[in-house]
């Protein structure tokens, strides 16, 4: 089975995760509140080398592993949905200090709580999905 | 190497690094997006019959959930196998503002226990905190159509407007929270 792969890259994502403390309720508190450079670095420089990694999968058309070309879906355009989704969204981000890699992280972490936090995500998307054809989108 | 490791790492480290794991799923004809997840959760547990939203395959989305797993086993291994003495390295205009709203462990621990542990939920602002803010990451992530890593990593990366705008929503509603509902919330003491 080829999935041990996505294993152990999700290893990997957690102790990135870990270790660069993404995954502190202050580190986000810091970062909103400007008094750090720590988490503009991290999402900086994670998108900057993405950049240079999207633009040479583009320009040399490089294969998957699997042989089929490199998907970059396009997200599709709107502008509302990314509004009001993301201001949701960045409520909550500076609220729970944690988004979805870091929430399942912390479970690993031995922080319990949080699978409460991921079963009440869960419950909000299931919410998201019967409400959609009547969101703004 | 371990001791190394060990270490809290700085950010041209770690950003580095999350864009690696990026480009590696990528390379296995997959996408980075935690998010996506919990739909895909909705999806196993028969979420189908109530919305379409979740009718599709879902066992495409089963090298994401093995990720996922992977992750908490990697938060495991970070905090048990490669711990070190320093706490988290916070400026100390932040840890003096923290201990002022009476939360002391914000350097110590990555979720001070004040904030987020079982006691604290049965009090309103851990239940607003944990309850209601786990609900409105699982909604403002769908439907903004992806969470940090799909839209702030992934999506800027590949230079997509509509990441740009949902990033620019997680930072007015981020700044709204820390300045305007925050410091109310901290002082709940209830």
């Amino acid at each position: 089975m080829n999935k041990i792969r996505f294993y152990l890259l999700g290893i990997v994502f957690g102790i990135i995760m870990t270790k660069s403390e993404v995954i502190s309720w202050s580190r986000i508190y810091e970062m909103f509140k400007f008094q750090s450079f720590h988490m503009y670095g991290i999402i900086g420089s994670a998108v900057m080398l993405g950049i240079a990694w999207i633009q040479l999968i583009k320009r040399t058309k490089i294969k998957s592993r699997i042989g089929t070309p490199i998907q970059l879906t396009p997200k599709q355009k709107s502008v509302p949905r990314y509004l009001i989704g993301g201001t949701i969204f960045g409520l909550v981000w500076a609220m729970t200090g944690t988004f979805p890699g870091p929430m399942f992280t912390l479970v690993g972490n031995g922080t319990l709580v949080m699978l409460v936090v991921i079963l009440s995500a869960i419950i909000g998307t299931f919410v998201y999905g019967l409400l959609r054809e009547k969101l703004p989108h | 190497m371990i001791e190394l490791i060990s270490q809290p790492w700085p950010w041209y480290i770690s950003g580095p690094a999350i864009s690696i794991v990026m480009f590696l799923l990528l390379y296995l004809g997959q996408g980075f997006g935690v998010s996506a997840n919990l739909r895909t959760l909705c999806a196993i547990g028969g979420g189908g019959k109530f919305s379409n939203f979740f009718n599709f395959d879902w066992k495409a989305q089963y090298w994401n959930l093995i990720f996922v797993v992977g992750a908490i086993s990697g938060g495991f291994i970070a905090s048990y196998f490669l711990t070190s003495n320093h706490p988290v390295q916070l400026s100390t205009a932040v840890l003096t503002e923290l201990e002022h709203y009476g939360v002391v462990n914000a350097g110590t621990q990555f979720l001070p226990d004040e904030l987020f542990s079982f006691e604290a939920l049965l009090t309103v602002r851990g239940g607003i905190m944990m309850v209601l803010g786990g609900f409105l990451v699982g909604f403002g992530a769908r439907y903004a159509g992806g969470c940090t890593s799909g839209h702030a990593i992934s999506g800027l990366s590949n230079l997509q407007l509509p990441s740009l705008i949902a990033v620019i929503g997680f930072f007015i509603g981020g700044l709204m929270m820390t300045y305007f509902i925050l410091p109310y919330l901290l002082q709940l003491q209830i």
